[in-house]
């Protein structure tokens, strides 16, 4: 399996805290991986390096084998890298379908055309990309009053737009009921399938986490403290220390069987 | 070095009244978000209502018991006027308050020329403290020396109540999120209005304080306005030591201005704040402001569609109707149209960037101005054909739009809103100051169009040609992907920059764009008049397209122009009357209260509820 | 003590409540349960009438709070802990629990801040921190703190274990028993059901802003279906 995705000894300091420490992970092609680990733990600082938003303080992160550590977000995004946020960014004053018309404006460079009307430029492409995340009947829908759950689908068609080999996930499902978790995860599975993408995301419903990913790494105080399988991750006692407590909040191994 | 100790002196002592009314500003700012531009209007009570106290009160005791009577008042009449005027508008979208303190800025105008009149009034003497001492060789007031000790008391209890006591706890906990100050079991209105008063007291105070040294004169809302603001940015928004050491720094270099360099004093002010800003993008002591953290964002606009045929025939209708005015319209109507015509274009510019970009220009009059002081320039010393000048106006405002907006852009919100302001004015102190190129206070006179265009109704048809094409290419633009792309950075930087969108370039060119149409309203401006005064790039005239544009409607595509044309005729048909500022002031707060949506906002939604338009989907 | 009939809420023209009833008894801790977009913060915003409600009557402790500002509801011993947290970010722990300081009214468990750092010991060593260094959890942690400082006798938390990690929920879990144990009454809206297992008696259902179930926790596990339809778990 090709890496997609690889940091090598990965730290970031502000002033004297160190708040992501010397992490080296490696990400596969169509692989779902899951980083989890206490609130404050790095997760965020970690994203917003691999997105170009923060500078590592050292080592460096490779996407498809090139260097792109200190790139800034926008070259990183073209060379193929797409996320979704945790709190939802979308274009509030638009129509659903403007918003992933946008993106595609961006990605065929075309953002700062005066002449032509927006509206009319990729339109089918962006219905295409909303029947892809079960969007297309709310597509002139304007953004501002859609559920939350179908502005998480929203984001996904927006970060799907330029055809990404990698998506980062900052939370995807939260502030979603249960089955929007389940439904979100599933439609990023099977993205992950059909498309060979690769995602990495971060979260804390372990519902979520244990039923959908191929991998977990966990991260404490800024480092990578383990990297498993779900069933290693679960039974792991430093993770059960630090992060997962007694599993009286999240589902138990039987009942995950069960259903 | 006597000189120089006596001058740091004199810079000390003015720094007194200029932190207070700064800090009062600043204070109001950080717990309501309300730019109150009315808080020069403020420092003008003040001193009048001082002055008048001083006349009743004798002695000593009265001296200073009027000054401190004086800042009670005017807390008072801050008080009032933040319950009758600004409790109503809270609810409406961000900014829009501040439109409602301009008219409260003509009001105390006229106000105060009704009760004190016309003439300047001279400031009383402090008794016990005329004449001067004598500091190495030098002359410094006496009164100078008491301002000296006073203004870091004054500090000193401001920083106490903010920092030490359960009131300034919870100011500081409203400044960032007022709601949940509400939550928690405090009364929010009354902090409301208690910081108002208490910074409107301030304004006051320092009025009444300086009134020894400068007198009461209705210029002086205005005057102290822009160096307020600029303290307020230098200091950092929201902090006292940073208000206090800005107003220090500003009125130490203001006094050293006037002894070395007497014909920069007032750019000197604006170079030093662009340097702070340049190393401290948030001031002194500032913190970033973090857009939406104050949990009133307010409702989203509303998705945009080109006009669909009706409207493109009432439109052409419209159109119709003006270029047949010099037919039944006599030439005064086609002046008065003319000037209409323009100002709509100004206004329209405006609102591409504000209403599209969400980039609040403070100080758009430099683009307009300055692109009329462009072609005027280029007439007067290169005997440039009316034709050509009139092609580089707007260039010249559009590359001077670039240069401001590459400065300015590196800040966001209000602090970005300020600094376009201090551009503008440091513009408008270059034109005034630099009196052998510019003619300064005298302007530049004898620009008239060439001999085709010369007369009344050619004038128009000219006007009429480029201003209704400027603002439809304007609303085209705004439907174009670049439109899309400067709303895209508005509903979301983090969005558009993670989708490969250079925000900072989309809002480079819109910011230059819009400062080129403004430049175009310049060029069209200056030779319809023949002439050219530097009061067209003054604070007021870049106030009054951004009252035009919030009462129009920042969130519809025509608010911009429907304000204009509307102000514009009613401005005419007011300033017929002695007294008209306060009508003005007046009706500017009653369009404020009774349409919180600006004109065309309020009547879409009256439209919608009486079922002639069509309903937006469940708009929250 | 607590008492919605007929509640109607708008978001501008959004119907979110409809007609939404139900009880909250003393002493009890209920669960407000129901999908994203059910109501359930409209429903906590509508009581501390942060969101007026267009018609129906919100009573507290007998009394109609329907249209009250929103601080006289809060000084009646309505405590409210919003989702977002939104503690202050620029003031210090101490600060934060100085703005949430109300005096004790009859009946109340009038908190002291020493009281509380002994419920919260991770917030005690930081009380000289601002708000913006502290962890998720932590901050979580300072929002309850912070209301309680009103010495409230109802406390409505807003999907507390959101974005928490497990191991901080279960500490809530212990938190929110021990208030229990001291006669609070609370009021909890929750997506995480294991969550509302752990500590409530009564679960009210909602969906589409209308009540779909009301009782106690053995009668929804007993009704697998009606979890099933509103909760889809």
């Amino acid at each position: 399996m090709s890496v997609v995705l690889e940091t090598r000894g990965l730290t970031k300091a502000f002033g004297g805290l160190v708040a992501v420490n010397d992490v080296s992970l490696q990400l596969h092609k169509g692989e779902l991986l899951a980083l989890i680990g206490p609130n404050g733990a790095g997760k965020s600082t970690c994203f917003n390096m691999l997105m170009g938003q923060l500078r590592p303080t050292k080592g460096s992160v490779h996407l498809m084998g090139e260097d792109i550590t200190g790139l800034s977000p926008r070259v990183i995004w073209r060379r193929g890298v797409g996320r979704t946020f945790q709190i939802t960014a979308t274009y509030a004053s638009m129509t659903v379908v403007e918003n992933v018309q946008m993106a595609l404006l961006s990605h065929n460079h075309q953002v700062l055309k005066v002449l032509p009307y927006a509206h009319k430029m990729h339109r089918d492409r962006a219905h295409e990309l909303l029947e892809m995340v079960g969007m297309a009947e709310q597509a002139d829908r304007h953004c501002a009053v859609l559920a939350y759950g179908d502005l998480k689908r929203l984001e996904l068609a927006i970060a799907l737009a330029h055809e990404p080999t990698l998506l980062l996930m900052d939370e995807p499902t939260a502030g979603m009921a249960p089955r929007e978790r389940i439904a979100l995860m599933q439609l990023t599975a099977d993205i992950v399938r059909d498309q060979g993408v690769s995602v990495l995301f971060t979260e804390h419903d372990m519902d979520v986490v244990f039923a959908h990913s191929h991998r977990i790494m966990v991260l404490n105080r800024g480092q990578l403290i383990a990297d498993g399988n779900v069933e290693a991750i679960r039974n792991d006692p430093r993770v059960q220390e630090v992060y997962l407590g007694g599993g009286t909040v999240f589902k138990s191994e039987d009942e995950a069987e069960d259903a | 070095m006597g000189l120089f100790i006596a001058q740091l002196l004199t810079g000390l002592a003015n720094a007194g009244a200029l932190f207070m009314v700064a800090s009062g500003l600043s204070l109001i700012f950080g717990v309501t978000r309300i730019v109150n531009f009315a808080h020069g209007s403020f420092y003008m009570l003040g001193a009048y209502v001082g002055y008048t106290l001083i006349q009743v009160l004798p002695g000593v005791v009265g001296f200073w018991g009027a000054i401190l009577l004086a800042g009670l008042a005017v807390g008072l009449i801050g008080m009032l006027v933040e319950i009758l005027v600004l409790r109503p508008v809270y609810r409406a979208p961000e900014l829009f308050q501040l439109v409602a303190t301009f008219g409260v800025i003509l009001v105390i105008q006229d106000l105060a020329l009704m009760t004190w009149g016309p003439e300047d009034l001279l400031g009383p003497r402090s008794p016990g403290l005329v004449g001067v001492v004598r500091i190495m060789g030098e002359p410094v007031p006496k009164y100078d020396i008491a301002l000296l000790v006073i203004t870091p008391f004054v500090a000193l209890a401001l920083w106490y109540l903010m920092t030490q006591t359960r009131v300034g706890v919870l100011v500081r906990a409203a400044t960032q999120d007022r709601e949940m100050v509400g939550a928690l079991g405090v009364n929010q209105a009354w902090l409301f209005t208690g910081v108002f008063a208490l910074g409107c007291g301030l304004a006051g105070l320092g009025g009444a304080l300086q009134l020894p040294k400068g007198g009461a004169d209705l210029m002086m809302d205005f005057n102290i306005l822009t160096a307020v603001f600029v303290v307020v940015v230098i200091g950092g928004m929201g902090s006292l030591p940073g208000a206090y050491l800005a107003a220090v720094i500003i009125s130490v270099l203001n006094v050293f201005g006037v002894t070395y360099i007497p014909q920069s004093t007032l750019v000197l002010m604006f170079i030093v704040m662009v340097l702070v800003l340049m190393i401290r993008p948030y001031g002194l002591f500032g913190r970033e402001e973090v857009a939406g953290e104050h949990g009133q964002v307010g409702e989203p606009e509303r998705p945009i569609k080109p006009a669909g045929l009706q409207v493109r025939l009432l439109v052409a209708a419209g159109v119709a109707a003006l270029a047949a005015l010099p037919l039944y319209g006599s030439g005064f109507m086609q002046v008065l149209t003319t000037d209409i015509l323009i100002f709509c274009l100004f206004a329209a510019s405006l609102h591409f960037l504000l209403g599209l970009g969400g980039l609040v220009s403070f100080g758009h009059a430099a683009y307009f101005g300055g692109g009329a002081y462009v072609a005027g320039l280029l007439v007067k010393h290169a005997g440039t054909p009316m034709e050509l000048a009139f092609i580089l106006a707007p260039l010249g405002a559009g590359l001077g739009a670039f240069i401001i907006g590459w400065v300015c852009l590196r800040l966001t919100g209000v602090y970005f809103a300020m600094l376009t302001l201090a551009f503008a004015q440091l513009l408008w102190s270059l034109v005034f100051q630099w009196g052998e190129f510019t003619g300064g206070d005298d302007g530049i006179l004898g620009l008239w169009p060439a001999k085709w265009l010369s007369g009344t109704t050619p004038y128009f048809y000219f006007t009429l040609v480029f201003s209704v094409g400027g603002v439809l290419f304007l609303r085209h633009v705004a439907h174009s992907p670049f439109g899309y792309a400067l709303r895209a950075a508005r509903d979301s930087e983090r969005q558009a920059e993670a989708t490969g969108i250079n925000t900072r370039r989309v809002r480079m060119l819109a910011f230059s764009f819009a400062g080129f149409m403004a430049g175009l309203a310049g060029g069209l401006f200056v030779f319809s008049k023949g002439s050219i005064f530097p009061n067209e790039l003054e604070i007021t005239r870049s106030f009054d397209a951004l009252i035009v544009v919030f009462l129009g409607g920042v969130k519809t595509l025509s608010g911009g122009i429907v304000g204009a044309a509307f102000f514009k005729g009613v401005e005419d048909v007011l300033t017929r009357f002695e007294y008209w500022r306060l009508a003005m002031g007046l009706l500017i707060i009653g369009v404020v209260i009774l349409a919180p949506d600006g004109i065309v906002g309020t009547l879409r939604k009256w439209a919608e509820r009486l079922g002639v338009l069509k309903r937006a989907e469940d708009e929250s | 003590m607590l008492e919605l009939s007929a509640v109607n809420s708008f978001y501008g023209k959004a119907h979110v409540l409809n007609d939404l009833s139900f009880t909250v008894a003393r002493g009890q801790v209920v669960a407000l349960l129901g999908r994203n977009g059910a109501g359930k913060t409209t429903t906590m915003k509508s009581i501390m009438q942060l969101v007026q409600p267009r018609s129906g009557k919100v009573t507290f402790q007998g009394q109609d709070i329907t249209g009250m500002p929103t601080h006289k509801v809060a000084k009646l011993g309505l405590g409210y802990v919003p989702e977002e947290r939104r503690i202050f970010t620029d003031l210090t722990v101490a600060e934060n629990l100085e703005v949430g300081r109300q005096p004790p009214r009859d009946g109340t468990y009038a908190w002291t801040t020493d009281m509380l750092f002994d419920l919260f010991p991770n917030l005690a060593e930081r009380r000289g921190n601002r708000g913006k260094a502290l962890s998720g959890g932590e901050q979580q942690m300072l929002t309850i703190a912070r209301t309680l400082m009103g010495n409230p006798s109802l406390v409505l938390l807003d999907e507390p274990s959101e974005g928490i990690a497990p191991v901080i929920v279960e500490q809530m879990v212990n938190v929110i028993k021990t208030l229990k144990a001291d006669g609070l009454t609370v009021l909890l809206s929750e997506q995480n059901l294991h969550f509302a297992r752990a500590v409530a008696d009564m679960a009210v259902i909602i969906e589409g802003g209308t009540q779909k179930f009301n009782g106690t926790l053995e009668e929804l596990n007993a009704h697998p279906e009606i979890r099933d339809a509103y909760l889809s778990i």
